[in-house]
């Protein structure tokens, strides 16, 4: 079934017309005509047929407090589509089994499909081999994991860590903790008010002594996409390995860990409308073979004795215990989902909702958005002059309006701004502008009650 | 009047508005009035761990019974304090220990006793149980 409702209605007229051109010139230009409005129609506004998208994710029809819900806080976790639902259905029916060891049928199957997967999320984020994409229990286990195995071999007294003053205080207190630990110096890059990083200044904290850069590819807070190519560019130059935290990035750009040269790349499938307690670590191979085993157990071993044991290649080295067989199956089901849509078309349906809100929120007295920054995804960060984020969103949700409050796991971005809190949304593209107007509506009701 | 008593008395008030909009604008109205509590106590050892808003909370033991002053920097939870304050305050440490607080789920607040992160009534309801706990153990 197509995607495109319009591209489907003028692709056929256009195929008539090709196929009756007998001049093979005329062809080429139908050809190039067809491309160019493809193109186009892709990325227009009416370029998602809305009404199939909805339907795919069954959560979005329900309503909250007596009101359709409008679900703005994907950033905290997006909705499943029923594929993805699924497919974790599908498992538990047909496939469920313990992986890698068991000589039956069932337990083949079931290896297969995860591999399957792991295959799928390779091919994703074009990552070199397979063995690269290590399954973890999300974006932090990720991050922990690098930190303490990393840490464990490569970090002594006196080594410097850099982070970013817009990180999610998992992409801080691992490294805080390995600081503590190994007597390291944490170093952070700031930002300016519009929250963008201040890359003179990341220039200058990169020395001799820096060890690792772990850095968030899309601020959760504040939305801001950060430089990543020049950030890992300029690392290198120095030998200097980048972490890059693809929790928020993941559901917005394509990522392609080759083009952009990052040694480790992480993220959770939760915020890829896939299943919760599943993520991923991609590490250059090179890396995850020179660093020791974190967490030890079944499936990271060779051979085991009282006194030796040899552990196993990548990427069991690094999966102890029974893994979540069904959340890996379930998110390369979501990669599927995502990559029949396009994350181009993605990208581009998103940023004209993000100019949509941003527009509608300026107008209204008393509203500030914190985060202007030039390169945006689809998350608006936003105070009310004499308001507290905890009151406007409680009110919002009465009105079935699902927005995030709080400081978003960044404390030291809060205390930059002097804000407690923000109000966030945070949009994925199933969401629609007539939502925005419903929110919109609903903020200007808050607003009314709470002055 | 007994801590029953009140509730009841909050519960037949706010059975006076129909929708969620009247209940929450009687919270917020509740909100708007004065501060609760003496400027000097509102410092970082009273606030009461665990909500997204801040929550000053400060006791004091008067004749075997506890005054309870507050304060919030978020309207709505400034309400839900000054609710609590009028059921809890000017009791013994016993009563307080033994109150039900049926009361909020009667008046439809019960989503804010859930124990996610943004709650505050729980930790508000918890810190308010253990001033009564240490005021009876320590005889403070």
């Amino acid at each position: 079934m197509p995607i495109y409702s319009i591209n489907s209605i003028i692709g056929t007229p256009l195929k008539t017309l090709y196929l009756k051109g007998k001049n093979l010139l005329f062809r080429i230009i139908l050809n190039f005509v067809a491309a160019i409005m493809n193109e186009s129609i892709l990325l227009s506004k009416t370029g998602f047929d809305m009404e199939k998208i909805r339907a795919d994710f069954p959560l979005l029809s329900r309503s909250v407090n007596g009101a359709a819900l409008v679900y703005f806080d994907s950033g905290a976790t997006a909705q499943k589509p029923q594929s993805v639902i699924d497919a974790l259905d599908h498992y538990y029916k047909y496939q469920n089994a313990n992986i890698h060891r068991g000589v039956h049928t069932l337990s083949q199957d079931a290896t297969t499909a995860y591999e399957a997967a792991r295959a799928t999320i390779q091919k994703h984020i074009n990552a070199a081999h397979a063995h690269e994409i290590i399954f973890t229990r999300g974006t932090t286990d990720s991050i922990n994991l690098v930190a303490s195995s990393f840490g464990k071999k490569f970090i002594s007294k006196g080594d410097e860590i850099i982070v970013s003053a817009m990180e999610h205080h998992s992409n801080i207190l691992p490294w805080q903790q390995l600081c503590e630990e190994k007597e390291a110096i944490l170093k952070v890059i700031p930002i300016n008010e519009a929250g963008e990083l201040l890359m003179d200044e990341y220039k200058k904290l990169l020395s001799g002594k820096t060890k690792m850069v772990a850095i968030t590819h899309i601020s959760n807070t504040l939305g801001t996409i950060n430089p990543i190519n020049e950030i890992i560019k300029l690392a290198h130059a120095k030998n200097i390995p980048v972490l890059v935290d693809g929790a928020q990035a993941v559901a917005h750009t394509s990522v392609d860990v080759q083009a952009m040269d990052a040694d480790f790349y992480v993220f959770s499938g939760h915020k890829l409308f896939g299943p919760t307690g599943v993520g991923i670590l991609y590490g250059k191979e090179k890396w995850l073979n020179a660093m020791p085993t974190y967490q030890v157990g079944g499936g990271t071993i060779k051979t085991v004795t009282f006194e030796k044991t040899e552990y196993a290649d990548l990427p069991l080295k690094f999966e102890a215990g029974t893994p979540h067989i069904e959340g890996g199956i379930g998110l390369a089901a979501a990669i599927d989902y995502v990559n029949a849509i396009g994350l181009k078309n993605i990208a581009a349906y998103e940023h004209e909702l993000l100019l949509y809100v941003t527009a509608a929120l300026e107008k209204i007295e008393g509203v500030k958005i914190i985060g202007t920054a030039k390169e945006k995804a689809s998350v608006i960060s936003f105070v009310v002059a004499g308001l507290h984020p905890f009151d406007v969103g409680t009110i919002l949700d009465q009105l079935g309006i699902a927005v995030r409050t709080g400081h978003h796991c960044t404390q030291p971005l809060m205390n930059f701004y002097c804000v407690p809190g923000t109000i966030r949304v945070s949009l994925a593209f199933y969401n629609t502008k007539a939502e925005i107007d419903l929110f919109i509506k609903g903020l200007e009701r808050a607003i009314k009650m709470l002055r | 009047m007994t801590i029953e008593e009140t509730e009841n008395e909050i519960i037949e008030e706010f059975e006076i508005f129909e929708d969620w909009m009247g209940k929450y604008e009687y919270l917020i109205d509740l909100g708007k009035s004065l501060p609760m509590i003496d400027e000097k106590n509102k410092t970082d050892d009273k606030l009461i761990k665990g909500c997204q808003s801040r929550v000053w909370m400060h006791s004091e033991l008067k004749d075997g019974k506890i005054i309870f002053t507050a304060d919030s920097d978020a309207i709505i939870t400034k309400g839900m304090v000054a609710l609590m304050i009028r059921v809890l305050s000017g009791h013994t440490p016993d009563e307080i220990i033994n109150s039900k607080l049926d009361f909020v789920e009667k008046i439809g607040l019960t989503k804010h006793l859930s124990p996610t992160r943004s709650n505050g009534l729980l930790s508000m309801i918890k810190q308010m149980k253990l001033d009564a706990f240490a005021y009876k153990q320590f005889k403070v």
